[in-house]
């Protein structure tokens, strides 16, 4: 009996678990496709669009080139001395470009702009919650998924595949540093590998990932944001605090998660 | 019987196990101030937040101009909630927004207006609520006093026909406190909206409010009017109003209204028994909305309070003196006969003169217009009617200037 009730326990434990997981996924979706509609609701809203744009792509410019900037120049490095044991460090520039263009780019560009935006959106939007600024909105007939979701949204789908493309650029920049200033590889060989090897349809794979980062990684950091409030295991300046945690730490996860689906997918 | 523009039936709302309204039924009625009394975690803001639809009700209905709100459609309830405005407790004003824009946002976002109209109607309201020049400041620079006010002034922006106060004036000393519920009667009074105000400041808020409406163990146990209030027979309503009565108001020091009512009923009863009289003095600055307009709404509660502790520093020991309404105090006169009524304000406005002005400066040559009307009691006469007697013009005695 007792050993009956225990498993009963156990049960109704992992099943109000799962329930909450539909229903936290049913509410993203919700919240995702609101986002979408309200993007192109009438009026438009062009200038919180454009804010967005300035706050989320202008202002991590300096943060992707850096990264960028290092990443290819380790991947100058390592691939120099691992590509020379074979003696073909002549695809140096093959192996930096298609590393960074099929995964490093669009990966590292969304985990530094979740750190640098998605975790200030989700401190933002946390505290016009609890203070009660989401509820103003709502009484002033305003929407609040149109409001604060979607211009952030559209700007990041903007966003995210362009400030790519710098990461890429800068990285194989970076690699041509490493590979062939530092270590001699000539630069007409590097570059001609770099042109030579890197297809259409890498770009545009990479691309996609960042287009599809980019609405991982602002719905979540919006929606913990956004429903600050529902959260049990902490009020308040707390709670704001726990939902900008979750929102970087879901987001990275999802990442490369959704890396590893995408990678499948376009392979 | 007049149809209510709002009315609760039988709403019910819990929050897990706690039940927080327990089949409230409330009527609301146009053009009207109604206030929402009762104790701290009665869930007076709740069901404030029910009527504009923040929180939805577990049961019950809540009828718009008799059209139940939850089975409107979507265009209808979006179309009704521009009537509405709200006004949060702790403000809710846009901490990442200047004043100006926090004030401008429904305009921007919910109408077509031009943006020189939307600047000309922000700078406009700012300027009707004592705000000017901070328009570039952001609301974590503001004092609370002033924040309520900015609050305020983003709530009436729209020109909404209903606004719904929650503890407007919680946490602000009392001038300012009753200079909010100067300015919420004001409006109302210039552009007729229907207001339902939450407060703890009793008695003050009865000074701007005709309805009331006290809310007990998730119910509405009493609505009606002051006077209605009064003369309850529920003994919930009737200890509270006893225990109001030792309150004293909160600007002026004065016990307030129902309390004067009370002893104007003792009075009655003496005159009954002993055969003796009394009067009634009711003071009332004329020229207080003047003071308003030169100097603020503050400078006008501050004002309305200096004049009170002068009169009750003129009167008797056997005399009574309570507040009557926004720049009304009531004497009452034990054993005084009008002339003798007469005399003694006579001697209080000789008093007032040589004195001289008040501490607030308006302006130079500046004459605060005190009229005093009286009246004799007459055996078993209702408070109500010997005070419109004491108000109507034959009767005003005694107008005297304070400069």
């Amino acid at each position: 009996m007792n050993r009956l009730s225990m498993l009963t326990t156990s049960l109704t434990t992992i099943g109000a678990k799962i329930i909450f997981i539909v229903q936290e996924l049913g509410r993203l979706g919700i919240f995702f496709f609101r986002g979408i509609l309200h993007i192109f609701s009438f009026p438009i809203q062009i200038s919180k669009f454009l804010d967005q744009l300035y706050f989320i792509g202008m202002k991590s410019v300096l943060v992707i080139c850096l990264t960028g900037a290092f990443t290819g120049m380790v991947l100058g490095f390592q691939g120099y001395y691992t590509l020379v044991k074979f003696g073909s460090e002549g695809i140096l520039g093959t192996m930096v470009a298609l590393t960074l263009i099929r995964e490093l780019g669009p990966v590292l560009t969304a985990i530094m702009i979740t750190g640098r935006a998605g975790s200030a959106m989700a401190a933002e939007i946390g505290i016009m919650r609890i203070s009660e600024q989401i509820d103003a909105l709502e009484t002033m007939g305003i929407n609040p998924i149109r409001f604060l979701y979607s211009p952030r949204l559209a700007a990041a789908l903007v966003c995210f595949p362009l400030l790519t493309a710098i990461f890429d650029a800068v990285g194989i920049f970076g690699g041509y540093l490493t590979g062939s200033l530092l270590l001699g590889i000539s630069p007409g060989i590097y570059f001609y590998r770099v042109e030579y090897s890197v297809q259409m349809v890498d770009i545009n794979g990479g691309f996609i990932k960042a287009v599809v980062f980019g609405a991982v990684v602002i719905t979540i950091c919006c929606f913990q944001g956004y429903y600050t409030h529902t959260r049990k295991e902490g009020f308040g300046a707390k709670g704001v605090g726990f939902a900008t945690t979750s929102a970087v730490v879901i987001s990275s996860v999802l990442i490369l998660a959704t890396d590893y689906v995408l990678t499948s997918f376009l392979m | 019987m007049v149809q209510p523009l709002i009315q609760l039936q039988d709403v019910y709302k819990a929050f897990g196990d706690n039940v927080v309204l327990n089949g409230v039924s409330l009527s609301i009625f146009k053009g009207e101030i109604t206030s929402i009394i009762g104790k701290s975690g009665e869930g007076k803001s709740v069901l404030l937040k029910h009527i504009i639809g923040l929180i939805e009700q577990d049961r019950g209905t809540i009828l718009y101009e008799g059209r139940s709100i939850s089975r409107m459609k979507k265009g209808e309830r979006n179309a009704l909630k521009k009537k509405f405005s709200y006004m949060f407790q702790a403000t809710a004003l846009f901490d990442s927004m200047t004043v100006f824009e926090n004030i401008a946002l429904p305009l921007r976002e919910k109408t077509r207006m031009p943006k020189k109209e939307i600047r000309d109607r922000v700078r406009n309201k700012m300027h009707q609520l004592d705000l000017d020049d901070i328009d570039r400041n952001y609301p974590s620079q503001l004092s609370g006093g002033m924040k309520k006010r900015v609050a305020l002034a983003r709530a009436l922006v729209t020109d909404p026909e209903i606004i719904l106060f929650d503890e407007p004036t919680t946490g602000l000393d009392p001038i300012r406190k009753n200079a909010v519920h100067s300015m919420i009667s004001d409006y109302q009074h210039r552009f007729g909206f229907t207001g339902v105000i939450v407060s703890h400041e009793i008695p003050d808020i009865f000074y701007v409010s005709q309805r009331i409406a006290m809310l007990d163990e998730g119910r509405i146990i009493f609505e009606g009017s002051l006077e209605e209030m009064q003369v309850s027979d529920n003994p919930l309503i009737q200890q509270f109003i006893q225990g109001q009565e030792s309150r004293r108001d909160g600007l002026t020091g004065l016990p307030p209204q129902p309390q004067g009512e009370r002893r104007y009923q003792e009075e009655m009863a003496r005159m009954r028994n002993d055969n003796t009289t009394f009067t009634i003095v009711i003071l009332t600055i004329d020229n207080l909305d003047m003071v308003k307009k030169m100097g603020g709404y503050e400078a006008q509660q501050t004002t309305f309070k200096q004049f009170a502790n002068r009169v009750q520093q003129s009167l008797r020991i056997t005399d009574i003196c309570s507040r009557l309404g926004m720049n009304k105090i009531l004497l009452i006169l034990p054993r005084t006969r009008k002339e003798e009524a007469e005399e003694l304000c006579r001697r209080m406005a000789e008093k007032f003169k040589s004195e001289g002005h008040m501490e607030i400066q308006t302006y130079p040559g500046f004459c605060f217009s005190v009229s005093a009307g009286m009246a004799e009691a007459e055996m078993d006469k209702p408070i109500a009617k010997l005070i419109a007697v004491a108000e109507s013009a034959k009767n005003i005695f005694y107008e005297f200037k304070v400069c």
